[in-house]
């Protein structure tokens, strides 16, 4: 308090100011107690899988129970495919595109309950689910369907058709986002679609499966059998013509083997470990900015999270410090308080892998800190964390952590950063900071990463491409070379 | 004085400021940070029609805003051109609000220096506990930063014991890299709170502006140790504007700056609008402009 002032001062009471809690109704979600399998158009019991309950990462309580499919179920639902498929192709594009605008204008409707939804069952913070999840999912079919009656532009003139009978297996980090990614551009190109979403993570996958149903979307054209790595493993044995994969690069690369030789089609957007690159002439606090929205967006269960961050060593005093500062006021907690910034854990099993690399890191001797917050006490949680003094060849600088952790190494030259940055069995994605134009395309042009962004991060747009390098996998979504993945091209 | 020329990201922080105006305020945290706001407003009028009756009035609302809500505090000040010092200066006697006086050729200050400081001199001899002071837009433009601090620094000697905050027009500067500059010379130079605008520009205290004077500030007091409070003004005429500027504040600079001594709102029309807001948050029902004063 200033000298001068108080002077002249009568004493005032303080009054103090905090936010209160602000929790999300969930009052207009109506989940049902219990899930089919959707294949055919119709919700239908298992043949040979069981039934699971979906948990509430953030309270460990059962929130539904779902089928799981077993190999029965998932043959069964290539079968309606199948079945459902050439007349699908043979659809005129822009009779397609009216189911699939028909979609997302449903997504956009209900958009309030599946955002709720997405955030019960994955655990992410209602600002997200609201914000990015639910309206990327929407524009993904808004403008894949506008692709539908132009596919010939989007493969330069040249003949192209569908593939057939997709598989598709999508993680639990944006449930139904990741749905939408996969289903969107199938459909538009006149595939048929068996989508397995995630073992923790199906609910609003079963709502999509709600939604085509009211957007009469021709019975059997998406079918959508919840599971775990049984129903995955039989949907890549089963009889596709392409499987497309999102997940973590070990079962990425195990699909591949099961694949090799089969002249089954594959894309596969797997793990990484992006480097997230600041430069001493960038726009420190928004370079700071950009560093938690690439780091604890999603609890940092993002494939593409800038988890390892360069910092020029003459600033990387100041963007450290600026960081912890900045860190300190996340707000960790109830993912429907409309004010949280960083959700649940999606599991215990994630969890327990967050846990084990953090003490890893420890081990080989980088500096830990972890922000002093409340964690609930039921539920799956983690503390934001930040690791200065991180070598390369430490496992928390190499290895995939996916949860709210970063790992500070620090460069001297320009050279340097590319050099680390590409030092990675990873290249998915890239952040460069700095205000000077000419060196963000240089750098930009020298790195190897299939999304690099500049002066921001974690940016999604349908419109923009989105795939790996290296370990990351390969294929492309979302863009016109999103459509290539589901078009035999002549 | 050698620093690192800072840089600001416009659409980095722009991001971050309508970010920052997502957060959920409702129920008490409304209530109390509209009570928060009042406590923080510089009821201002600043026109060539203003005269003692007028400013009498003004001061009376200042001091009691609500009087049949007593929960309601006073506002911080009440902001007045020179010539009405006196007269508010005795109204105000013993209340607890300040005294403020816009100074140094408001709001374009394209006087002398000479006039600046003798005008300065004369509001703080009448009873200005508060100068509101504008920075030369032509020497910074012209790229003249020594004159423009030692001009800050020349006033506030002028002030003596009056506190002084010192006005950048930040619509006039052109950039966040200029807003950003402005506010670092401002507190070299010894400002008291850092102010955006005289509210006779064509934009004032936006969200972005803010943030980039909110963030300049931390950095100063970080490596100084010395406080410096903040003052938006200009555009900032409803509850939803205030709050928002109050979680600005609240998540750059923390809770240390949520009082009237370390922040202000200068602002002629949103005082009622914090009333009805606040009678609405009550008991659930909008109320009328003609429920409260006009001044």
């Amino acid at each position: 308090m200033n000298a001068s002032m108080t002077a002249t001062e009568t004493p005032r009471t303080r009054i103090t100011w905090d936010y209160a809690p602000a929790p999300e109704s969930s009052d207009h979600v109506r989940l049902r107690d219990a899930y089919g399998l959707f294949i055919g158009g119709e919700f239908v019991d298992p043949r040979d899988g069981r039934r699971v309950a979906s948990i509430n990462p953030a309270s460990e309580e059962p929130v539904a129970e779902v089928a799981f499919a077993g190999e029965a179920d998932v043959a069964a639902a290539v079968e309606a495919a199948r079945a459902a498929q050439p007349k699908w192709a043979r659809l005129p594009g822009r009779e397609r595109a009216k189911y699939l605008f028909r979609v997302a204008r449903l997504i956009q409707e209900r958009a309030r309950e599946l955002a709720v939804v997405e955030s019960i069952d994955g655990g992410k913070p209602i600002r997200e689910s609201r914000d990015v999840d639910i309206p990327l999912a929407a524009a993904h079919f808004f403008y894949y369907a506008g692709w539908a009656d132009k596919l010939q532009y989007g493969v330069a003139g040249r003949k192209s058709k569908p593939y057939g009978v997709v598989g598709q297996i999508v993680p639990w980090n944006f449930p139904l986002l990741m749905a939408a990614w996969k289903l969107a551009p199938a459909l538009a190109c006149g595939n048929a679609a068996v989508l397995k979403p995630a073992e923790t993570t199906p609910l609003t996958a079963l709502l999509l499966a709600e939604i085509f149903q009211e957007a009469e979307v021709p019975a059997g054209v998406a079918n959508i059998v919840p599971g775990d790595g049984i129903a995955g493993a039989a949907l890549v044995r089963s009889e596709v013509d392409k499987v497309a994969f999102t997940g973590s690069t070990a079962v990425g690369k195990d699909i591949q083997a099961a694949l090799a030789g089969r002249g089954v089609g594959l894309t596969l957007e797997l793990g990484g470990k992006s480097a997230n690159i600041v430069f001493e002439d960038a726009a420190i606090d928004q370079a700071v900015e950009g560093i938690v929205q690439g780091i604890f967006f999603n609890q940092g269960h993002v494939c593409c999270a800038g988890s390892r961050l360069l910092v020029q060593e003459s600033v990387a005093e100041e963007v450290t410090a600026k960081l912890w500062e900045r860190m300190r006021l996340l707000r960790v907690g109830d993912p429907l308080d409309k004010n949280t910034d960083v959700g649940a854990i999606n599991s215990a099993e994630q969890l327990e892998r967050i846990e084990a690399l953090v003490a890893a890191g420890e081990q080989e001797g980088a500096v830990r800190r972890s922000i002093a917050c409340e964690l609930p006490e039921r539920g799956w949680w983690f503390a934001p964390t930040i690791f200065t003094d991180v070598a390369p060849a430490h496992r928390i600088a190499v290895e995939e952590i996916f949860g709210p952790v970063v790992s500070v190494l620090t460069f001297r030259t320009q050279a340097e950063a590319i050099e680390k940055a590409n030092n990675s069995p990873y290249g998915l994605a890239a952040g460069i900071w700095t205000d000077k134009g000419s060196k963000a395309f240089e750098v930009a042009g020298a790195l190897k990463a299939g999304v690099i962004w500049q002066n921001t991060y974690n940016k999604f747009d349908p419109t923009a491409a989105f795939g790996g390098y290296k370990e990351s996998g390969f294929g492309r979504e979302g863009g016109a070379g999103g459509l290539r993945p589901y078009l035999r091209v002549s | 004085m050698i620093r690192r020329l800072p840089h600001v990201d416009r659409i980095g922080i722009e991001e971050r400021a309508a970010w920052l105006g997502k957060r959920s305020i409702k129920t008490s945290a409304k209530l109390q940070g509209i009570r928060l706001a009042v406590s923080m407003v510089d009821l201002t009028t600043l026109e060539g029609q203003d005269t003692s009756g007028k400013v009498r009035q003004l001061a009376a609302k200042a001091v009691c805003p609500a009087p049949t809500i007593p929960e309601i505090p006073s506002v911080a000040a009440v902001c007045v051109y020179p010539a009405q010092v006196p007269v508010v200066h005795a109204a105000l006697q013993g209340t607890g609000v300040h005294t403020a006086a816009v100074s140094t050729g408001f709001p374009a200050g394209q006087t002398s220096l000479a006039i600046k400081l003798q005008e300065t001199e004369e509001a703080v001899a009448a009873g200005a506990d508060e100068i509101d002071m504008v920075i030369s837009r032509e020497a910074f433009l012209s790229g003249d930063d020594a004159r423009v601090m030692d001009e800050i620094v020349r006033v506030k000697e002028a002030c003596g014991d009056a506190h002084l905050k010192v006005i950048i027009e930040t619509a006039e500067l052109g950039s966040y890299d200029h807003v950003r500059h402005a506010s670092m010379i401002s507190m070299e130079a010894g400002a008291d709170f850092i102010k955006t605008s005289t509210g006779k520009a064509a934009s004032g205290a936006t969200p972005g502006v803010t943030l980039v004077m909110l963030e300049a500030i931390r950095d100063y007091v970080e490596r100084t140790g010395r406080p410096v409070g903040m003052k938006a003004a200009g555009g900032v005429s409803n509850s939803k504007a205030a709050l928002h500027r109050l979680v600005l504040v609240k998540e750059t600079l923390g809770d240390d700056w949520l009082t009237p001594d370390r922040f202000r709102i200068g602002a002629s029309s949103l005082l009622n609008d914090l009333l009805m807001q606040y009678v609405k948050t009550q008991d659930g029902r909008y109320g009328r402009s003609e429920d409260f004063s006009k001044e």
